[in-house]
């Protein structure tokens, strides 16, 4: 068996498998087990860790054995600035309010798109998502978030 | 008869002016969607949720039943004029719709499609209203063993019938069961996996999930997708069928309903195979087989009416059993359990006019689709060139406002961007999220019934295999998988999805 990557799709699908067993046995690590007949906190998430572990490890062993077709590029730019605008709407929309929060969230967002141009349409659209925004959820459907934030205040 | 006083009580539930006018724009909305490009009932739904908490959970239910169906409708029309199916449901669509636009009969594809989605729509209407009564009253007698092996059976079937390899379909499962028991543990008050944060002590919301990996997790799939669309539509003429093209259709629609309702019952059956199965087999039993993909009227016919009538039926085991069957069930279960509702065989005893009103609107929404959807056709296809460059910031911004809008927390914001990132990388590596949904969802019940079985049965793990039902249902578990992992329906399984 070599320890070559055959099929990347399973490989990594092991990892994440495995990993995320792995840190769920370790920050469950104080839960009590307790017994089947009485189960405590700890029981059911580890029996899931441990099935968890036993499909990852299936997958890792298919990623070194049978060939598949790699897993391709991937959109790290448009997934990390999507990701990232979110990100930054999250923590401005308490502090700087809907309004800049929501015009970093679609300017930002929108220049993930490898056709992104900043010209009239995109900013005419900005508005009018703002603005809709403001009317139907801020005003229409009374949600807490200030137009504009405590740095304004 | 009971079912007529039952429909009869749902006629005057749904046929309430509110509840008329959020059908309505359910249908509306969820035509829109199937005809827009990349976006999915299931973002659409979890994004639209926090709109419906104030609403009563009757209203709230028509309302995303709605969308779901609609949905479908609104991605047969794209399938037949520009070639585009919105849904993965309508992509048979496509093959003799999209032909039969090509030679001038596009009205009649289009009133095809919406004629057999209607007929279909009606009887599984029937079937809902026939079927559930004795289901819900077999579920009332489960105790905890038998909920805890129905669960598990709605799981394992929900992996069987999707794309992908079965046991990386298992693990997601698997994993999405240990999400959902993030949160403080209802037995020994114990924080569990909350690492201190107060934004997980009551756990994460589903609608953080649904939209982070189905909303988010789309948008950055589609933005791989670089190019723009250019449409030649087509317009619109003759949507009368005459009377042979009526004929044409009858039989092939009564065996798509058939065979859609039935796909649609079994767990991650629905809409989608539905539509498959029975194009296939249309081509296999049709007198006119030879022009299949030539513009077959009886190739629009039989799959519309095969995904309309699994979409509807797969509220039956949501209706009658609490389990739902794909990940648009799971979000109802959500809406359901929001609105203080527990999901399960006593809805419909507990509460009739909510269970027969959503059965009976379901109806009047699909009357509301054929009405609307013929005369409304030039709007959806000027929606369909919307480029998407245009229309993603906007899916964003609402998957922003409407997370936090669940409970006001920028905090569940954030999370969402974690399961954004989650959900791209679960496409990039082929697993399918829908079934980790489903898990995520049933988690906490499918605990609290194994604890509660276990209690009962003195840490006897017999108990599941002793009761008789329970046994069944573990046992029907056990075939399915059996049968999954033998060679020759391994490869029609790849078969069936190789086309989507």
């Amino acid at each position: 068996m070599s320890t070559r990557i055959k099929n990347e799709k399973d490989f990594w699908t092991g990892v994440l498998y495995i990993g995320f067993a792995a840190l769920a046995l370790w920050v469950g690590r104080g839960y009590a087990f307790g017994s089947a007949s009485r189960m405590g906190p700890g029981y059911f998430p580890r029996v899931l860790a441990g099935l968890l572990i036993f499909f990852g490890v299936l997958a890792l062993i298919r990623g070194l054995r049978c060939s598949a077709p790699p897993i391709g590029p991937i959109a790290w730019k448009a997934a990390s600035i999507v990701l990232l605008s979110m990100v930054a709407f999250a923590l401005l929309l308490e502090r700087a309010g809907l309004v800049i929060s929501l015009v970093v969230l679609i300017l930002g967002s929108a220049s993930a798109s490898p056709r992104f141009r900043f010209e009239w349409r995109a900013a005419l659209l900005a508005i009018g998502l703002v603005v809709f925004c403001v009317l139907v959820f801020s005003k229409g459907l009374g949600l807490p978030m200030p137009l504009f934030g405590s740095w304004f205040r | 008869m009971d079912i007529f006083a039952n429909l009869l009580l749902g006629l005057q539930t749904a046929a309430s002016l509110t509840n008329l006018f959020y059908c309505f724009i359910g249908v509306v909305l969820g035509t829109a969607i199937g005809v827009l490009p990349g976006l999915g009932p299931v973002a659409t739904i979890a994004m639209l949720l926090p709109i419906t908490f104030g609403l009563q959970p009757v209203t709230a239910l028509i309302m995303l039943a709605g969308i779901f169906y609609g949905a479908q409708y609104g991605g047969s029309t794209t399938a037949i004029l520009v070639n585009l199916p919105g849904e993965t449901s309508s992509v048979v669509t496509c093959i003799d719709g999209h032909e039969m636009a090509k030679q001038g009969r596009a009205g009649k594809a289009l009133a095809t499609a919406a004629i057999s989605s209607f007929v279909a729509g009606t009887v599984v209407t029937l079937l809902i209203a026939l079927f559930s009564p004795p289901l819900a009253g077999i579920a009332l007698k489960f105790g905890p063993a038998e909920y805890f092996s129905l669960m598990m059976l709605g799981l394992v079937a929900s992996v069987v019938l999707a794309r992908g390899s079965l046991p990386n379909a298992l693990g997601m499962i698997v994993l999405g069961l240990l999400l959902g028991i993030v949160g403080t543990d209802v037995n020994s008050g114990v924080s569990r996996f909350t690492f201190n944060a107060s934004g997980l002590a009551d756990g994460i919301s589903f609608v953080v999930v649904a939209m982070g990996v189905f909303g988010l997790g789309e948008v950055i799939c589609n933005l791989e997708d670089t190019d723009e669309r250019s449409l030649l539509a087509m317009k619109v003429t003759g949507l009368m069928l005459n009377k042979d093209e009526f004929k044409a259709i009858a039989w092939p629609v009564v065996r798509g309903t058939l065979l859609g309702s039935i796909l649609g019952i079994l767990p991650g059956g629905g809409s989608s195979l539905s539509s498959f199965s029975a194009y296939a087999l249309e081509k296999k039993v049709s007198p006119n087989a030879a022009n299949f993909g030539r513009g077959a009227i009886e190739g629009v016919a039989a799959p519309e009416a095969a995904n309309n009538a699994g979409a509807q039926a797969s509220f039956i085991p949501m209706l009658t059993l609490g389990i739902p069957s794909n990940a648009v069930m799971a979000l109802m279960i959500g809406a359901m359990m929001i609105q203080g509702i527990q999901p399960g065989p006593q809805v419909m005893t507990d509460q009739p006019a909510l269970f027969w009103g959503l059965v009976v609107s379901m109806w009047i929404g699909n009357l509301f689709l054929v009405v609307l959807n013929l005369p409304l056709i030039s709007v959806w296809v000027k929606m369909v060139s919307v480029p998407y460059r245009l229309l993603f910031p906007a899916i964003v911004v609402f998957c922003g406002i409407g997370v936090f809008s669940v409970s006001n927390s920028t905090f569940d914001v954030l999370l969402m961007a974690g399961f954004g990132l989650l959900g791209y990388i679960f496409r990039k590596l082929d697993c399918e999220p829908a079934p980790l949904m489903l898990s995520f969802i049933l988690g906490p019940m499918i605990e609290e019934f194994l604890r509660r079985a276990l209690l009962l049965a003195d840490g006897d793990p017999m108990v599941f295999v002793q009761r008789p039902i329970s046994a069944a249902l573990l046992g029907v578990c056990a075939v399915v998988i059996v049968i999954v992992t033998l060679p020759a329906l391994r490869k029609k399984r790849e078969e069936v999805f190789v086309e989507d």
